[in-house]
């Protein structure tokens, strides 16, 4: 170890790793796992966000939850910006991944026609 | 090299109490769970070290919500999986409940047991890989080496030290930046820097679970020292009963080797620092600490008398600084986050946390650790949930078993070094046995005497030989054979030993027995002059135990766990208890499961 | 430095930096009773007798380990300190056999004082009595025994063996009241790596280890008028054993100690200093030859049964580098068996040898077998000096009225050479004095050695430099050892001694004893040498006679059979 500069260095690199273990302001990510959800495709969901974060190296929390009761929705997605409203997306697909993770996430931008509910901080 | 990021952290404690409840086969368990739910890319098995809260053990904890799970089964896994992970629902029969309220608690944080700890020294026990670096770094690890190392200078280091009021954690309370100091002013080609990881209490097991759950900690806070004193090696003194903390240590060492945190030029600061791990074989003495020296120098663990102190004259006549787990745990966090704010917790006199090994008749035993200034109530009552099934609060032992006992009274007492020490007793390394109603404290005196006494050296005259007279009176006492003026004698011996003996093991041998006289002098009285042990225990001052015949459901289970066949059938299948052959030791009573059976 | 000023039972004293508190309450006049201190031993602490009060916050100290600091006010008398005190020595005496009568210290046992000092009587002791530890004692011999009943665990025997000796053969055992001394593995002290060298026996402040006692069989043989009994006396015994018939340390007595030993019945006193001469003979010649030859050097001298025994266990490597000269005690008991028996016409059947040794590891060396020239046992008895003093004061002899005899003549004339063997240095002074006269026919001056530790010397010998060593205390010898095992050493002749100061400060000698004193004895002997009309052993017309009569030539195939040993490999453990 040659300096501090380069103890910080490697921290900023495995940080992330653990981030989740701490009271973190990350932004959140929910999936509906219910029995419908999973029913629905909700696992295939999850396995696609966790694709899109392991691929962007993003610094995401990801959890789960069980039937919240809007089972024709499902597979039902919630997006938790810190300091924002909770955003509920539904009928998701596959492909609809990826746009909310680029666009809500990364951009703060809401993907609207995908919205069906909102949770006001 | 780029991290792969999971979605879920599942934290196992594999720390020697719950290896020993059986984490080993849940980790192994959940392991193929998540293998035959095509799990294992989403989340992580993390292995940590000791959350403290051993008697719960297994204890698992789920991560992003931070589920605490506890005494886990085998077969508890694949629900979890199913239920929790797969679907997200937490499984609340696996929570702990709080013993007050019966109510689950979901969340680690909001435990009764964890809510009112302040960790320091255990801050990253149980959350943690301790045989990963990069955890320990990603949680600030070595930041405070660095800033040590790169940004101050030794004095200013030792100046930090001392104004944190950071004081010795294994027992004598010293100041630890003095200590330091006297270390940092001696001229000497070779100085050396030794932790003391020889945990000897019974019942006290923080220092273990720090090295098995944090031990870059300790090295980290062995290097700041090192270089403030001007040492460049160091020496940790760990008894080799301790294999688990002993292999992490090893390994935690040779990854800081790797980084370059230990070696040559740390820091590129011309610093060199050499780490050797010492295996002790466990005699309780070598805890002190010119015992540990003479222990590593390959001499038998004797105490030397001080003047010279390790400072002046220490390990192979060099300068040596020697602090325990403990104290060098809370160094980083000095470092790191400044003595201000360490010394804003605490008493007066006594700055920062105390990690405690609670035990006894209490519902919720473990490791805690709290600001100093705590009181005994808010321990026993709070944290540790109050007394097991409708006991009462008798005394409250800390110190380990050269510390004394407590009684209810002091129950408010806020914990500290001094406030201990005026009622009698001591911080020691932080053991605290809380006894009930049920105990006898002539005997408890006795236990603890009996353990010094057999752990002493046998160098100096009053306590090898005047613990062994004390013991012989108490085991006296206890048979039912005192006399008049063995009180006298015990307190005679006990100040006595206390003010000629060698070394503070002798010297402090003979608390248990002037704090339990001093406190319980009745039941001494009673013992030698009623001949009775108020609360039945010493088996020759007790009642025989008597079964009702109304409640008896004639199980039989009596007769199996009475060790002196004192329990008689007869052709009626009535069970009844001879009382000649009775010893009252009590276990008809504790195995009988329609509560038949009491003491006459 | 500046001084450091305090108060000792209210009086006011200055003393170095560093001084322990017991030093200067001895400045102070008081005498505090002590029992695991030692003056001669790094301090322990651990028997706790010499706790002082501190009278400004009534703590107890332990003086002998407390150094001074400036303003102490301390009593040594307080009621509180002399509570202290006697609480610990009762305590000692709660686990002690206190069969005075029996044992062998009766009345130079320093519990027994200290005991009487305090007046505890044996109430005191059984109002407190218990468990009293009962282990078995070791007897086995022949040089010392063992009774850890009796041990008060003061570590003196432990820390001169490891400090002193560098042998370790005694360690701390077992943990708490179960704490004893003993051996590794609980072995017999005689079949260990000890040199039997007996410094245990003379830093045991009880009877403990005590040396194995002959006396009764010399008794016998003194009765048996069908034994010739004839006695050589060691040469550092006239310079001790005065002290425990009351005379000073270092008063030389040699007319008086010659008288007793006649009065005892002895048929014959002669001295070990005769043969002390041969020895240098034999060993000269030996170191001549070696030194022509240019082989095994450095010579290391081989009188010392202590030291050869610590070389057959620790430097087997090294024991071609021993003369092979036997000691002058065995050297004189097989003449006595053999050369005297013809003079005198004596069946050395019926002939009893008896020696006075200031030396426990001479009561093994009679032992050893290949050590047995006279086809019986060369040497019969070994006495200490402190076994020849009970004898005399068994039978009441007035030792200061006693009219100073000489030896007799035969085996008993001797010179300064031969005297000095008793200290450390005179070996090798005695024998270079020799070689140097026969190559270059001057006599010597005086190497001049000094007592302590390892002394160096060179003597230049017809051009030749003759590099000397003088090493007393085994541990010292192990610097040197070490030197010659890797070749390092540039010796030519070593003279070892067991015991610090050689033979006056042998396992034998009287009680109490330390450095000072052990160093009054060797001047005094330094003295007799120096004050002897014949210096050079080969001067001695009686061993001139003696070669020309029986050995006839130094090295030759007489002396061989009768003078010469070998060694063997003892196990290291």
């Amino acid at each position: 170890m040659k300096s501090l500069e380069e103890l910080r260095e490697l921290r900023k690199k495995v940080e992330k790793e653990i981030k989740m273990r701490k009271d973190n302001s990350a932004p959140k990510i929910i999936i509906g796992m219910g029995t419908c959800g999973i029913a629905a495709g909700a696992r295939e969901i999850l396995q696609a966000v966790m694709e899109e974060i392991n691929k962007r190296d993003l610094d995401v929390e990801v959890s789960q939850t069980g039937c919240i009761g809007m089972c024709e929705k499902e597979p039902l997605m919630d997006v938790k910006l810190p300091g924002k409203d909770r955003i509920t997306y539904g009928n998701l697909k596959k492909e609809d991944v990826k746009r909310i993770i680029v666009n809500h996430i990364i951009n703060t931008n809401v993907v609207a026609e995908l919205v069906i509910a909102r949770l006001e901080e | 090299m780029k991290e792969k990021i999971y979605r879920s952290h599942v934290l196992i404690c594999t720390g020697t109490g719950c290896v020993s409840s059986g984490s080993k086969n849940i980790k192994h368990e959940l392991q193929d769970e998540l293998a035959d739910n095509n799990l294992l890319d989403e989340i992580k098995i993390v292995e940590t070290g000791c959350h403290g809260f051993c008697e719960k053990g297994p204890i698992m904890i789920v991560y992003p919500e931070g589920v605490f799970y506890c005494q886990l089964k085998k077969e508890d896994v694949q629900e979890i999986v199913q239920e929790h992970l797969l679907k997200g629902r937490i499984v609340d029969r696996l929570l702990f409940k709080e013993p007050l309220t019966e109510e689950s608690i979901p969340s680690y944080k909001d435990i009764d047991f964890y809510k009112k700890q302040h960790r320091i020294a255990l801050a990253n026990c149980g959350k943690i890989d301790p045989e990963s670096i990069e955890e320990y770094i990603a949680n600030n690890g070595y930041e405070a080496a660095g800033k040590a190392l790169t940004e101050m200078t030794p004095a200013e280091i030792i100046e930090e030290v001392k104004s944190s009021g950071l004081r010795g954690r294994g027992g004598g309370g010293f100041p630890t930046g003095l200590k330091w100091e006297f270390a940092y002013k001696q001229d000497s080609d070779k100085k050396y820097v030794i932790c003391n990881a020889d945990e000897g209490d019974p019942g006290a097991f923080m220092d273990r679970s720090i090295l098995e759950g944090d031990p870059h900690k300790i090295i980290e806070g062995m290097i700041i020292c090192g270089y403030a004193i001007g040492a460049d090696e160091g020496y940790v003194y760990v008894r080799a009963e301790y294999p688990l903390a002993i292999k992490r240590l090893q390994k935690a060492i040779s990854n800081a080797e790797e980084l370059g945190l230990l070696g040559d030029n740390i820091f590129s600061s011309g610093f060199n620092f050499k780490l050797n791990i010492k295996k002790g074989a466990g005699a309780f003495v070598c805890g002190e600490e010119t015992a540990l020296m003479a222990s590593i120098e390959g001499k038998r663990g004797m105490p030397n008398p001080r003047p010279p102190y390790p400072a002046e004259k220490g390990l192979w006549g060099k300068p040596t600084n020697i602090n325990n787990v403990e104290s060098y745990a809370n160094i980083p966090h000095i470092i790191a986050k400044g003595a201000e704010k360490f010394s804003s917790i605490g008493t007066e006199n006594s700055k920062g946390t105390k990690v405690f090994a609670l035990t006894g008749k209490i519902k919720n035993t473990g490791l805690v650790e709290v600001p100093m200034g705590t009181t005994l109530r808010e321990v026993v009552f709070d944290i540790g949930g109050g007394l097991t099934e409708g006991k009462k609060f008798k005394a409250i032992q800390t110190g380990g078993p050269s510390g004394g006992c407590i009684p209810s009274n002091y129950l408010d007492l806020p914990i500290d070094y001094d406030s201990l020490l005026e009622v009698g007793a001591m911080m020691g390394s932080g053991g605290m046995v809380v006894m009930d109603d049920s105990t006898c404290m002539v005997d408890v005196a006795r236990f603890f005497l009996s353990f010094t006494q057999s752990e002493s050296c046998g160098k100096c005259t009053p306590c090898r030989e005047g613990t062994k007279r004390m013991l012989e009176i108490l085991n006296r006492i206890c048979q039912g054979e005192g006399e008049q003026g063995d009180i006298l004698l015990l307190e005679e011996f006990g100040h006595h030993i206390k003010e000629t003996a060698l070394c503070g093991l002798g010297q402090s041998a003979p608390n248990p027995v002037l704090s339990t006289i001093k406190y319980f002098k009745k039941e001494y009285e009673s013992h030698i002059y009623d001949k009775r042990c108020p609360a039945g225990v010493c088996s020759e001052l007790s009642a025989a135990f008597v079964i009702n015949k109304e409640e008896c459901v004639g199980c039989g289970q009596c007769v199996k766990v009475c060790p002196v066949d004192a329990v008689i059938r007869d052709k009626e299948e009535n069970y009844s208890i001879d009382d000649n052959l009775c010893i009252s030791c009590g276990a008809c009573a504790q195995k009988c499961p329609v509560d038949a059976i009491k003491q006459g | 430095m500046d001084k450091i000023n305090l108060t000792i039972d209210n009086k006011d004293i200055k003393v170095p930096p560093g001084t322990t508190l017991l030093k200067a309450a001895e400045k102070a006049g008081i005498d505090v009773p002590s029992l695991c201190y030692h003056p001669d031993l790094t301090i322990h602490g651990a028997c706790r007798v010499c706790v002082i009060e501190n009278l400004k916050d009534n703590s107890l100290l332990a003086s002998c380990v407390t150094p001074v600091q400036n303003g102490m006010e301390l009593s040594t008398r307080s009621m509180k300190a002399r509570k202290a005190r006697r609480r610990n020595v009762k305590l000692l005496l709660a686990n002690h056999p206190n069969d005075c009568l029996g044992c062998d210290r009766n009345g130079s046992c320093e519990l027994q004082d200290i005991t009487h000092n305090l007046g505890i009587c044996r109430e005191d002791i059984e109002e407190i009595q218990g468990e009293v530890r009962k282990v078995p004692r070791d007897q086995v011999g022949p040089a010392l025994k063992r009774d850890p009943n009796k041990c008060i665990l003061c570590g003196r025997c432990v820390r001169v063996c490891e400090e002193v000796q560098g042998v370790s053969a005694l360690q701390f055992s077992n943990r708490g009241f179960d704490s004893i001394v003993t051996t590794a593995f609980d072995l017999p002290q005689s079949e260990i790596n000890c040199a039997n060298c007996g410094q245990c026996a003379t830093v045991c402040p009880v009877g403990a280890i005590t040396e194995v006692s002959e006396i009764k069989n010399v008794w016998e043989a003194l009765e048996d008028d069908n034994l010739h009994v004839v006695c050589q006396t060691a040469p550092s015994i006239q310079a001790t054993i005065g002290e425990e018939f009351g005379y000073k340390a270092g008063t030389v007595v040699t007319g008086k100690l010659i008288a007793a030993l006649d009065k005892l019945g002895f048929d014959r006193v002669f001295s070990t200093e005769f043969t002390a001469d041969l020895t240098i003979m034999e060993e000269g010649a030996e170191f001549l030859q070696r030194i022509t030859k240019n082989e095994n050097l450095p010579h290391i001298t081989s009188c010392c049964p202590g030291w050869v025994k610590y070389a057959e266990h620790n430097y087997p490597e090294l024991l071609n580098h021993l003369s092979s000269a036997k000691s002058p005690q065995q050297m004189f008991s097989a003449l006595s068996k053999t050369y005297y028996a013809e003079k005198e016409g004596l069946d050395p059947e019926k002939i009893y040898t008896v020696s006075i040794m200031p030396c426990t590891a001479k009561k093994f060396e009679k032992e050893r077998e290949e050590i047995n020239a006279s086809q019986s046992k060369d040497t019969d008895a070994v006495l200490t000096t402190r076994e020849l003093a009970r004898m005399i004061k068994e039978v009441g002899i007035k030792f200061e009225m006693l009219e100073d005899k000489e030896y007799d003549i035969l085996m008993g004339k001797h010179t300064g050479a031969g005297t000095i063997f008793g200290t450390t240095g005179g070996v090798a002074e005695a024998a270079v004095r020799t070689v140097k006269e026969k190559l270059t026919g001057e006599p010597l001056n005086r190497l001049d050695l000094g007592f302590k530790g390892i002394n160096k010397a060179e003597v230049v010998i017809n051009d030749k430099i003759i590099r000397v060593a003088i090493v007393n205390g085994l541990k010292n010898a192990e610097k040197i050892l070490k030197e010659v095992k890797k070749g390092q050493s540039n010796y030519d002749f070593v003279e070892i001694m067991a015991c610090p100061h050689g033979c006056v400060g042998g396992g034998g000698q009287p009680l109490p004893v330390d450095e000072k004193t052990k160093e009054l004895r060797g001047n005094s002997l330094s003295h007799t040498d120096r004050q002897s009309v014949v210096r050079r052993s080969h001067k001695n017309p009686m061993i001139e006679k003696l070669y020309s009569e029986y050995l006839k030539e130094p090295n030759g195939s007489k002396s061989h059979q009768l003078l010469h040993t070998s060694y063997k490999k003892r196990a290291k453990n």
